[in-house]
């Protein structure tokens, strides 16, 4: 914004040959997110590495490529990499590139950017459903707790949107406030289940409501994953219009957006990642808060660049949280969820330390 | 999050005339006292009014009617008017506080700091004796308020409705974190303590109210005391120094009562919501914003609104029971929303 020009621009222009269609990144998107990718996989390494079972990291490197077939504990060493630590570990990270590309887009669509993708009322929707299933109805198999999680989720955000519309428009602030009721009310009809059931089955349901990877399999891990490749490229293709809303709603309108409608879809995916990221884990916090937050300091705020940097480094931080919590109490494990919290809620405070003044 | 109602000291109320609130007091009394004679007729055991009235005035500890209703209805109704008077006037001061019509204990992390407090002692006490249990309640929810305050007050601004907000969310979130630590790992203490994290009235027995209730009844007078200055206030910290009141004592002093109330309910009856939240409204819709008022009002239609849910919770799925705090969010939600729709300008 300086009155000089800058020499050259401070943002890549990526354009198909022949495509009628543009996309413009920050300068430092490619240089942060090969650092976050080195990052991540650093990560993901040592975190299969870590566990019980002991193996060097170089037989885990090995292994993930399949190139030490003839080693004479290959067969302990893919059963214990691809069967037993991948799945949770490959699902952290999906888990938390969906809730960091939710929580982007609700801080983008809010223009606040202490949002969470759980605003609208994602987690305890799925909450309610998960304790039914678990606590109230067990007949039916765990099978489709995911689903049930799911369509709670779905459900309720889309209870907290029509509630929150009034003269032909959702107010942000409206949603924030209505979003807190409704989930008073689930939370309470969640704790009267928790209530009534047997113990064992509500000691499992808090695990679940903590938000746990533990145990989870390779089916986990292509159901989220088939979500997110349709929904992390949506979001991508919205980036352009969620920088016009943060402009504020009449700079939008004035620059000829339907507001509604775009907030409508961008509110669609947020809210579908983050439930289809609650229905395979249970509720994590904080991820979806803190991640597009460090990564707008690093790549600016533009969209474009932010929501695939952020979806990067939301999985890196999950699966490095899975780390710690497998790690702080060994060989019992502490819930993912309750590490994120534990470590995400002062980061939190200290952001809102540094905004003291806004 | 710059939420702002339509201006708290608008001068319209329904109790027009100065000189009709000391009646109304007085009626909303006498409606308690029949709300608590309607809540004691009602339970598992058919008892007659006249037995009732016997076993309260004339007590006969050989007859069983009797003991039912002063050991068993008797405390729980009590706990019921102690609790919601405490949650109310907690309540009603917050809001005059910090000027933010959706201040209320639940909400700024107070009643999760009290929880996780109370959780941590029955886990590492096994089973503590009731004044540790009350004990627990305050230092946590003192420890939450003062913490809440401190993030919500930083900076150039001050305090603002949004931080306040924010940092009482964020509280609850890091403290319940732990909490669920303990319930997951510690069956037993997730036994023992479930019914009570849900907000509950029911088993609550006089020695545990005669902990508590010195504290709320202690904190309740101090607020009429300080009611005139939270009126002032209420109208705003530089309206408040420019009448020359000194605002950091009162500040002080009216936290200090607010977590005096807020844990003594806590360590009662578990976290109970929007008591405190609905009830202030429903009163400066009654008489204005004079806290002189507001407070003793409170006091009373709090109380009112906790027995009334205690009743509306044993009714419902007879002959189980809803916790009340249960209640109190199915009733609370609604009125909340509206709240949201309707007096939040955007």
């Amino acid at each position: 914004m300086s009155a000089k020009n800058p020499p050259r621009p401070s943002w890549i222009t990526l354009r198909p040959r022949g495509a009628k269609f543009s996309y413009r990144i920050d300068r430092r998107v490619p240089l942060i997110a090969l650092i976050i990718a080195t990052f991540t996989i650093v990560v993901l390494v040592f975190s299969i590495n870590y566990g019980q079972y002991n193996m060097t990291v170089g037989d885990v490197v090995l292994t993930l490529l399949g190139l030490n077939k003839d080693h004479p504990d290959y067969r302990n060493f893919a059963l214990v990499v691809h069967t037993f630590r991948l799945p949770r570990i490959l699902l952290s990270f999906l888990v938390g590139m969906a809730l960091a590309t939710s929580g982007t887009i609700m801080q983008g669509i809010t223009r606040n950017p202490l949002a969470d993708p759980y605003l609208l009322g994602v987690s305890s929707g799925a909450g309610l459903a998960a304790v039914v299933l678990i606590v109230a109805v067990k007949t039916i198999s765990l099978y489709w707790l995911p689903w049930a999680a799911l369509g709670g989720a779905l459900l309720t955000a889309a209870g907290i949107y029509t509630f929150a519309w009034k003269n032909g428009t959702s107010s942000p602030i409206r949603l924030i406030l209505i979003g807190i009721a409704i989930e008073a009310v689930l939370a309470a009809v969640t704790s009267t289940i928790l209530l009534f059931g047997q113990i064992n089955d509500v000691q499992q349901a808090y695990v679940w409501l903590a938000g746990s990877v533990y145990g989870r399999n390779w089916e986990h891990v292509y159901a989220i994953g088939g979500w997110l490749l349709i929904f992390l490229p949506a979001a991508m293709l919205m980036a352009r219009q969620l920088n016009t809303l943060g402009l504020g709603e009449d700079t939008a309108k004035g620059l000829g957006q339907r507001v509604e409608w775009q907030r409508g879809v961008l509110l669609f995916i947020s809210v579908t990642l983050a439930a289809v990221a609650v229905s395979v884990s249970g509720t994590i916090g904080f991820i979806g808060l803190i991640a597009p937050h460090i990564t707008r300091r690093l790549v600016g705020p533009s969209h474009e660049g932010l929501i695939p940097a952020s979806a990067l480094f939301g999985g890196a931080l999950l699966v490095l949280a899975d780390l710690v919590g497998r790690w702080v109490i060994a060989p019992s494990e502490l819930p993912i969820g309750v590490v994120t919290a534990m470590i995400g809620a002062p980061y939190f405070m200290y952001l809102l330390y540094r905004n003291r003044n806004a | 999050m710059t939420a702002r109602t339509q201006p708290l000291n608008s001068t319209s109320r329904l109790i027009g005339r100065r000189a009709f609130l000391l009646p109304g007091l007085i009626i909303a009394l006498i409606l308690l006292v029949l709300c608590v004679l309607w809540s004691i007729t009602l339970g598992a055991a058919k008892i007659d009014t006249q037995v009732v009235y016997q076993a309260l005035f004339q007590y006969d500890p050989s007859n069983f009617d009797h003991l039912i209703i002063q050991t068993v209805r008797l405390p729980r109704v009590l706990s019921g008017i102690t609790v919601g008077a405490a949650l109310a006037v907690a309540g009603a001061m917050m809001q005059g506080l910090t000027r933010n019509p959706l201040a209320d204990s639940g909400l700024l992390g107070i009643n999760s700091g009290a929880s996780f407090a109370v959780v941590m002692g029955v886990f590492l006490l096994g089973d503590p004796s009731l004044s540790t249990y009350a004990l627990f309640g305050f230092t946590g929810a003192a420890i939450a308020a003062a913490l809440v305050y401190g993030l919500g007050s930083m900076g150039r601004g001050g305090m603002t409705p949004l931080k306040l907000t924010l940092a009482g969310v964020v509280l609850s979130a890091f403290l319940s974190a732990f909490t669920t630590t303990i319930l997951i790992r510690d069956q037993e203490t997730l036994e023992k303590i479930r019914f009570w994290t849900a907000g509950a009235l029911a088993g609550r027995e006089m020695p545990l109210l005669l902990q508590t209730a010195p504290y709320i009844i202690i904190g309740i007078i101090a607020s009429l005391f300080i009611s005139r200055q939270i009126t002032t206030i209420s109208l705003g910290d530089d309206i408040a120094k420019g009448l020359g009141q000194n605002t950091a004592w009162v500040k002080a002093l009216a936290a200090l009562i607010i977590v005096l109330l807020a844990g003594g309910a806590v360590a009662l009856a578990g976290p109970i919501g929007f008591v405190g939240l609905i009830i202030p409204h429903v009163v400066r819709f009654l008489v204005g914003v004079d806290y002189r008022w507001i407070i003793p009002y409170s006091a009373i239609l709090g109380g009112m609104l906790v027995t009334v849910a205690d009743v509306a919770a044993r009714v419902v799925i007879r002959p189980q029971e809803l916790p009340v705090g249960v209640m109190m969010a199915i009733i609370g939600a609604p009125f909340f929303i509206w709240l949201a729709r309707w007096k939040v300008k955007r």
